[in-house]
């Protein structure tokens, strides 16, 4: 049995103390241990973005980011969005352009729109495509992906955030 | 969106974009898939893959990985005496575990079961097993030689009631089945012919890439089997499973949780037997979560050469078409010798051609398995067939269009003897398309456009059932064993349940794909769901309603007649809902009326296909000569889906079919080198389309109520991927004068495509 770590870090506004193996990863540490299996794996080589979650507000692979460069950090999941029971504009916009099919790259998906609208409110068509280019969709084409952050992007204009 | 709609706009809420069901639970991460389940007590399973693409298995030394704490059992063939090691719903010749041999490189062959995953990975990794290296072919002209070693010594038995006992036949120990189409005088067409187009194309082996990796759970319980999959066809996977652990089908109960990705790569029997033969020897529930890179080397898309003729009269009539097709099926059956059936009936088109010659034969390989992927069969043969479509219009100084709509069969019109007529206008399709693409306006230079076309005997077998239960407070419990696999079927079936019954939406509850729980259906795939499965739960509404009414008469019927009303009944001006109608009858706030539903091969099913699935497609590209980089800049799609239950679903149908056919035109393709090796198995390498890569897209649906399903419906889904590769071909020829026959047409391809162009030119 390896060395065990005891790191410190926040998910979705909750402190977490846990003890962790060097080689535990992020997304195992979130899914398994901390039963947040919204966020998923698939390509396991950050190519795909399934398991995309926030690190103090970055977008990260979780499947190739290890638990202890969470230390002292903060990370929000999709479970954190609707805590308050409200989806978020990019969540409302997912669904009412279809912009999902099986959902399986729907977590990452969104919180990579999260990101990128948390740093561009306001993002033209080709600057969605290009924040989206680390996210990979197998159903849907895309374009109603698309549509949906450019949608929530406008909903959200004029507001002092969130 | 553009909708072209014949006939009267059926009842609410049919034809209308109602948000997805699993819309929530999607997007807040509450939706549970397979991967993401846990069971009490549940240990981890790690596989041990051959390195050898094929290999005698000569000793396998376990002591060390068994020694390992918190592992619970290490299998391999030889522990599972009282297995049925072989399954294949086609061919039983699929083991779950390597059986003394191994047939290609990442071939299950021992399984490690530990308390946890890292434990497993440990022990797998102490696991010996010693090999004797035997020759390999890794492609389907080798597999063909006269001295080409056979990777199946043993011809596997047939599954009789699939119905390909005449196709399993040996001529060579490398082929898998052969199956022929044939109709007409072959050579009297093309000794008559102004025009033979003859050509080589090639289509690659292909990954789907559902994203969540085969994943499965076992648990032995109550006397029998459970198992919860990432799986289509849960019905089918039971009966797999109850021939391996000599079981009655119903002590199987196979649930299959939210579905990440299906697109025909979760069809049939993939990990379940294997994970359930370790949970028995583990004597606890376990979860086998394949990787991406082992989904790959667990099911492909077939690869095919496919050498074809097509003869033409000098006005542009085609006379007939000669084709043969070998598929690289890769070291298993799996569904392939269907896969090869279909191909050759997908290559003769949607056209009329009066003779045709086709034979297509399934090959082994020292490659990963293939089976079941989108298109089956159509796309392999379609680059060939549309491709020498332009190729003739050519030579014939016809426009590419044109000599389609002379060719394309008419509604009603059989495209071979025997088989249901055509039921779609495609002449109207395909000008809908061209219109679409400003085809009589030329395009930029560097530019070209094409039409592409495809009609697939579809439906598969048309048999289903579905339950409409009506219970005391007039809301409904619908149950399908029909699959969510992210096409939308929870939330299309509910609409037609919702429209049959009169009753709200937001009143009918589904359940789908248990086993135990739900009635059968034979499968989720070849675009059947809502056309036949609808078909089954408008008779089991028409079967609860007319119960009701006769319920409502016996009970009811002291205060007036009794008469049928939206929802419920109307008695003396009264309204009564199915609710009021269901306690009356028992007597008490309590009750069920169970309605049944059956589809089957009888009446308007009677005749296969159940329909004509349609692909109708214009893409426009733009070639860089200087690298030989292709962009698809825009795309038509023309979803002729007779009527679109939930518009905005057929069209993610649409749109999703299409980018994927783009994806294995372009970039995507399993590159096995001759000594088996993979090189491309990985998402790096194995590179699927991205955001960046997504065509300006214009989407038209023909609901012309053609089709045999409810209201005129029939399957949408496959039919956008079908003509892809070859009207990229054929724009790309425009566009350039180089004619592509090798896809994916990677820049490198292209490039070396337009050096020939220069030197026949020069």
């Amino acid at each position: 049995m390896a060395e065990m770590i005891d790191v410190r870090f926040e998910v979705n506004g909750r402190e977490h103390a846990l003890r962790v193996e060097p080689r535990e990863l992020l997304a195992d540490v979130l899914r398994l241990r901390l039963g947040l299996t919204g966020l998923k794996v698939s390509c396991d080589i950050q190519v795909c973005g399934a398991c995309t979650v926030l690190v103090d507000g970055l977008a990260v692979s979780a499947c190739t980011y290890l638990a202890v460069d969470a230390d002292g950090r903060s990370v929000a999941t999709v479970e954190g969005l609707a805590a308050d029971g409200r989806l978020t504009p990019i969540q409302q916009a997912f669904i009412d352009e279809a912009a999902f099919q099986c959902g399986f790259c729907t977590p990452g998906m969104v919180m990579a729109a999260t990101a990128l609208l948390a740093e561009k409110p306001a993002p033209t068509r080709a600057e969605v495509v290009a924040g989206l280019e680390g996210n990979l969709c197998r159903c849907t084409g895309y374009i109603p992906i698309v549509e949906a952050v450019l949608a929530a992007a406008s909903s959200t204009a004029g507001d002092d955030g969130q | 969106m553009t909708r072209i709609r014949t006939g009267p706009p059926p009842r609410s809420p049919i034809g209308e974009s109602v948000p997805r069901r699993d819309g929530v639970a999607k997007v807040t991460g509450a939706a549970r898939f397979t991967s993401d389940l846990s069971v009490p007590g549940m240990a981890w399973a790690r596989i041990v893959r051959s390195p050898y693409p094929h290999a005698r298995i000569v000793s396998v030394d376990t002591s060390a990985a068994r020694a390992v704490p918190g592992v619970v059992a290490v299998v391999g063939a030889a522990d599972l005496p009282d297995v049925n090691l072989y399954y294949g719903h086609a061919l039983a010749d699929h083991p779950l575990l390597a059986d003394g041999v191994v047939r290609y490189a990442g071939e299950a062959v021992i399984g490690v079961v530990a308390d946890d995953l890292a434990t497993a990975d440990e022990a797998a990794a102490l696991v010996d097993v010693e090999y004797e290296p035997l020759p390999v072919v890794a492609g389907v002209e080798a597999a063909l030689a006269d001295d080409a070693p056979a990777i199946h010594e043993r011809q596997a038995e047939a599954r009789p009631h699939r119905g390909f006992e005449e196709e399993i036949r040996r001529d060579h120990p490398n082929i898998c089945s052969s199956s022929t189409h044939a109709w007409g005088d072959v050579d009297a067409a093309f000794d008559g012919a102004a025009v033979i187009v003859e050509g080589t194309y090639r289509y690659p082996k292909s990954y789907a890439f559902a994203m969540e990796p085969y994943t499965a759970v076992a648990h032995w319980t109550d006397g029998g089997l459970t198992v919860w999959s990432s799986c289509q066809h849960p019905f089918m996977v039971r009966e797999d499973l109850a021939r391996c652990f000599s079981l009655p089908f119903s002590a199987v109960r196979m649930i299959v949780p939210y579905v990440g990705g299906g697109y025909g790569s979760k069809s049939y029997t993939k990990i379940e037997p294997l994970t359930a033969a370790l949970a028995l020897r583990a004597g606890r529930p376990v979860k086998l979560a394949l990787s991406i890179d082992e989904s790959i080397l667990t099911t492909r898309g077939d690869g095919a050469v496919v050498t074809i003729a097509s003869a033409f009269d000098a006005d542009g009539s085609i006379r007939g078409r000669r084709a043969e097709i070998l598929l690289d099926s890769g070291a298993y059956a799996e569904n392939s010798p269907l896969v090869a059936r279909k191909a050759a009936n997908r290559i003769s088109g949607p056209y009329r051609i009066p003779a045709v010659e086709v034979h297509c034969r399934s090959v082994y390989t020292n490659t990963a398995p293939a089976s079941s992927f989108r298109g089956f069969g159509a796309p392999q043969g379609n680059l060939a067939g549309e491709s020498q479509m332009d190729e003739a219009a050519e030579r014939l100084g016809l426009d590419p269009l044109d000599i389609r709509l002379k060719n394309v069969a008419d509604r009603g019109e059989p495209l071979w003897p025997g088989v249901r007529g055509l039921d779609a206008t495609l002449r109207d399709d395909l000008c809908l398309a061209a219109e679409a693409l400003d085809w009589w306006t030329p395009p930029k230079p560097g530019h070209g456009r094409a039409i592409g076309l495809s009609a697939s005997d579809a439906g598969s077998e048309p048999v289903s059932t579905a339950l409409v239960r009506v219970v005391a407070d007039g809301s409904v419990t619908l149950t399908v064993g029909s699959t969510e696999i992210g096409q939308g079927s929870a939330t299309v079936l509910p609409q037609i349940a919702a429209a049959e019954m009169g009753v709200p939406l937001e009143r009918i509850r589904l359940l789908q794909s248990d086993t135990a729980a739900v009635s059968f259906d034979r499968s989720t795939g070849a675009s059947r769901t809502t056309t036949l499965v609808g078909l089954a739960i408008q008779r089991a509404a028409a079967d609860a309603r007319s119960q009701l009414v006769e319920w409502a008469g016996e009970t009811l019927a002291e205060g007036g007649p009794v008469e049928e009303a939206p929802g419920g009944v109307t008695v003396g001006g009264v309204d009564h809902d199915w609710g009021a109608v269901v306690r009356a009858w028992f007597g008490g706030p309590f009750g069920e009326c169970i309605g049944r539903g059956y589809v089957r091969r009888a009446g308007t099913t009677a005749e296969m296909p159940p329909f004509w699935e349609i692909g109708c497609v214009g893409v426009e590209v733009s070639v860089d000569e200087a690298t030989g980089q292709v962009r698809v800049e825009r795309l038509v799609t023309v979803g002729d889906v007779g009527c679109a239950v939930n518009p905005q679903l057929v069209e993610s149908q649409d749109l999703g079919a299409a980018i994927m056919g783009l994806g294995m035109a372009l970039t995507e393709e399993l590159v096995y080198t001759a000594d088996g090796t993979l090189l491309s198995g990985n998402l790096v390498e194995y590179r699927v389309p991205r955001a960046g890569d997504i065509p300006a897209w214009t989407s038209i649906l023909a609901e012309r109520g053609d089709g045999v399903g409810v209201y005129g419906a029939k399957g949408g889904g496959e039919g956008s991927l079908n003509p892809i590769a070859a009207a990229i071909a054929n724009a790309i020829r425009r566009a350039t004068g180089a004619r592509l026959r090798e896809a994916p047409f990677t820049p490198e391809r292209v490039w070396q495509a337009l050096q020939e162009r220069d030197r026949a030119g020069g």
